[in-house]
């Protein structure tokens, strides 16, 4: 396709939806880009399909968003053929990014997923024992579906990435601001999270902070929370600590402490052990026993330090507590 | 020689799916399968969360419609605390999922369904998409659809401090209350939407029910169904979005069924195939009868018409008079024209628009009692909203220490699953006629029939324009004889 204009893809591996509609949620805004860009695949949006993006010569598309995650055979696929057509590619929003809520599969195993969906549910056909297969057969016919992988990737396990936008979803005035940045060449080095900040969560948080010397943990339903103080200090876990900002505090700011979406601070490898250590600093004891129950409050720790980053975690996969 | 045809994949659908059409050696339909090759495994990876995560997590399932996951998340989790709820957090939780309504219907009938309204079933595959709708129709109405569903966004995000991936509901009530300053904000926007809807109807009525073409593919098109009908009513058989029963009417209109949320085990099961990720749920006291059209069939479909179907009336006067005039013009109530699902999406606009405006103007809106703290955990909960796609099920159980121990989901579109199975089958058998190749016309029609669903596999797509890319291959021994190709 000849065109002056800048070309695009948009793509979702293993995802909800939520990340274009962040980009729908530019408004407006989206009229500029589809004025300054052909938008060459979007399925949520556009017409343009998988035979299009084949026919492409190699790095025919300036830049390609891909939000989701790695679940199957189709999307690992997908996410080889847009590499091999982009010049930039995008690991946009969580799951891409980290692996994000999709990932947390990694906790499980594949077996347990297909038999908690498949065969062991209160409101199966009785005696079902049928569990969908990459390949069946039905009325002498064969018929395929892509095969689930034993666990999630993020995006940069199965190709090179050259840009992160984190978010859960990306705040929509992130998503303009990297778009611009991009028809605007005034990009950093590649490798780097672009749309968000270098600095911790808390540091956008409004919350009143002071000492943080925590003496019993609570979970969010047991008391109710000041609307004015720092979360952590009510004992209420809360990632911001170890989180990198640039969401605008939405969560907190509405009572609701975060949970880490926007992924590690820079230079920080894993997001979860930076978060215990952050956790760990702030319990006021020196008693090994009152410590202990101090941290008895803290269930599932693994699920919460790890909410959005499993696979990007050192451990990756499959913990067993 | 038999053929297949493969429609591989579709798109304007969350997720990816594929159709593939088998030919016997006549060139009719022999064989039809609709299949959907997502799985994420959220019932299984949920386990072991602390419950009150779950509002948080399983709002992943779906981000173009996660208020429908968050509210019946939080009711079966508050179920696991004994369902003891705040009754303002019940009030701002239903305003704040009429918003939400709003937002998912404008995008669903403007981006989605309205290009093959407007521009037609045959128009031009390059402009039968949202930017030829506002071409045609203007900039003025397509900047008021624009700024009419970013109201409703604004709406969420000005209740429950965020619209994509709510945190906002927890046990006993929601995070943060409404303040007197914030509903002053909401009004006009109210206003503004609620006009939008009558709008709505208006062009309905222009752009629709004035073209002889539309309403006859309406009414005598391949798109009816003998199946029953699922959806949420009131104590007055009005539809309710967020509560009430479950009722079930066949597609005569007598009552099957009419039960609390809790006893949903009771009355649906879901069959598996192995072609397909997605389960085909059933009415479980019928048993599975396969994919069968009939007064005796299990199947149903929980969608915007057959929540009308088995409401007797609205819950508020616009829209009441509003599902009069639909139903008196598409020959009665109950209907089986799956392609008056559009027109009830913009009736059930109008009922959430005029809702919104009785909350609005309630004086206890602004209350501080938003929140009750649990005293007991008792372990299951069951919540079961109406998410716009269809009945959604939410069926948690947890531990004495509030961690889940089990997660059950029956989605939306889920329930629909059998019937897009046997429409898209249906219209296939209807327009694919022996001794003749399927042509570029026949594929519009195809995804005519599942877009009437707004179907939503692992959520949906209802947000942008209306042609679906599909290329059809036409192959004979193997080897593609034909191939059609539309908007790729």
């Amino acid at each position: 396709m000849a065109s002056d204009k800048l070309q695009i893809a948009l793509y979702w591996g293993a995802a909800c939806g939520g990340c274009d509609v962040a980009v729908l949620d530019t408004d407006a805004f989206i009229l500029d880009v589809a004025a300054a860009a052909d938008i060459r695949l979007w399925p949520i949006a556009v017409d343009g399909k998988y035979a299009d993006v084949e026919a492409m010569e190699d790095g025919e598309l300036d830049l390609t968003l891909f939000n989701g995650a790695v679940r199957n055979s189709e999307n690992e696929h997908i996410a080889k053929l847009l590499r091999a057509k982009s010049k930039l590619l995008v690991a946009f929003g969580s799951c891409a990014h980290l692996g994000g809520i999709p990932g947390l599969a990694n906790l499980t195993s594949r077996e347990e997923i297909l038999t908690a969906a498949y065969l062991a549910n209160p409101s199966l056909e009785r005696g079902n024992k049928t569990v969908p297969l990459a390949e069946s057969g039905a009325n002498g016919r064969t018929l395929t579906i892509p095969s689930f992988y034993r666990r999630v990737y993020k995006l940069d396990d199965i190709v090179p990435v050259d840009y992160y936008v984190p978010g859960c979803p990306p705040a929509f005035d992130q998503v303009k601001a990297v778009v611009q940045a991009v028809v605007g060449g005034d990009l950093p080095a590649v490798g780097s999270v672009v749309g968000a900040s270098d600095k911790a969560l808390c540091d956008d948080c409004t919350r009143v902070k002071s000492e943080k010397r925590i003496k019993h943990f609570y979970r969010p339903w047991q008391i109710m929370m000041d609307p004015e103080a720092c979360l952590l200090e009510q004992g209420i876990l809360c990632a911001g600590p170890a989180t990198r900002s640039g969401c605008g505090a939405r969560c907190t700011s509405s009572g609701i402490p975060c949970r880490g979406c926007y992924g590690p601070l820079p230079d920080v490898v894993d997001q979860g052990a930076k978060l215990l250590s952050a956790i760990v600093s702030v319990i006021d004891s020196q008693d090994p026993e009152e410590i202990e129950r101090i941290v008895d409050g803290l269930p599932d720790f693994a699920g919460f330090a790890y909410r959005f980053s499993m696979p990007a975690s050192l451990l990756q996969m499959s913990v067993r507590q | 020689m038999s053929r297949k045809i493969s429609i591989d994949p579709i798109t304007r659908l969350e997720g990816h799916g594929k159709i593939e059409i088998f030919l016997d050696d006549d060139g009719a339909v022999e064989d039809c399968y609709f299949q959907i090759p997502e799985l994420r495994g959220f019932e299984r990876f949920v386990v072991g969360r602390p419950i009150e995560e779950l509002p948080r997590l399983v709002t992943r399932i779906c981000g173009v419609c996660p208020a429908s996951h968050h509210m019946a998340s939080a009711k079966a989790v508050d179920g696991c605390f004994g369902g003891e709820v705040a009754p303002l957090a019940v009030k701002l939780r239903r305003m704040y999922y009429n918003a939400h309504y709003i937002h998912s219907h404008i995008a669903h009938f403007y981006a989605l369904a309205a290009p093959d309204f407007v521009l037609g079933p045959d128009a031009d595959p390059a402009i039968r998409n949202v930017l030829g709708v506002v071409a045609k129709v203007g900039l003025e109405i397509g900047g008021a659809v624009i700024a009419s569903r970013s109201k409703a966004q604004e709406i969420q995000r000005i209740i429950g401090g965020r619209s994509t991936q709510d945190i906002w509901c927890i046990p006993g009530g929601v995070a943060k209350g409404l303040k007197p300053e914030e509903l002053e904000e909401i009004r006009p926007m109210v206003a503004d939407l609620y006009e939008f809807t009558q709008f709505s109807l208006q062009l309905f009525r222009d752009i629709v029910l004035a073209n002889p073409t539309y309403l006859d593919i309406i009414a005598n098109g391949p798109y009816t169904l003998d199946v029953h009908n699922m959806g949420l009513v009131d104590e007055n058989n009005a539809p309710d979005f967020y509560d009430g029963q479950v009722r079930v009417v066949d597609f005569e209109g007598t009552e099957l069924h009419r039960y609390e949320a809790r006893d949903y085990a009771d009355y649906v099961a879901e069959h598996v195939e192995p072609w397909t990720y997605l389960k085909f749920p059933y009415l479980k006291q019928r048993g599975w009868k396969g994919f069968k059209e009939g007064i005796d069939s299990s199947i149903y479909c929980a969608t915007p018409l057959a929540r009308l179907n088995v409401a007797d009336r609205m819950a508020t006067p616009k829209a009441q008079e509003a599902f009069e005039e639909m139903f008196a013009t598409i020959g009665g109530h109950p209907s089986r024209l799956l392609l008056a699902q559009h027109w009830a999406r913009l009736v059930e606009m109008v009922q959430n628009a005029e809702t919104l405006q009785l909350y609005c103007d309630d004086p206890e809106i602004t209350g501080d009692q938003f929140r009750v703290i649990p005293q007991r955990v008792t372990g299951e909960g069951i919540g079961i909203v109406e998410a716009m796609r269809g009945t959604l099920t939410h069926h948690y159980t947890c531990d004495a220490d509030a961690i889940c121990t089990s997660a059950n989901l029956i989605v939306g579109t889920t329930n629909n699953n059998a019937p897009i199975q046997m429409v898209t089958r249906k219209v296939a058998e209807t327009l694919i006629q022996p001794g003749t190749d399927p042509d570029q016309g026949i594929l519009n029609m195809i995804e005519m029939a599942f877009r009437a669903f707004d179907p939503c596999y692992s959520c949906a797509t209802h947000s942008m324009p209306g042609e679906m890319p599909l290329r059809v291959s036409v192959r004979r021994g193997g080897e593609v004889t034909h191939e059609f190709r539309r908007g790729c």
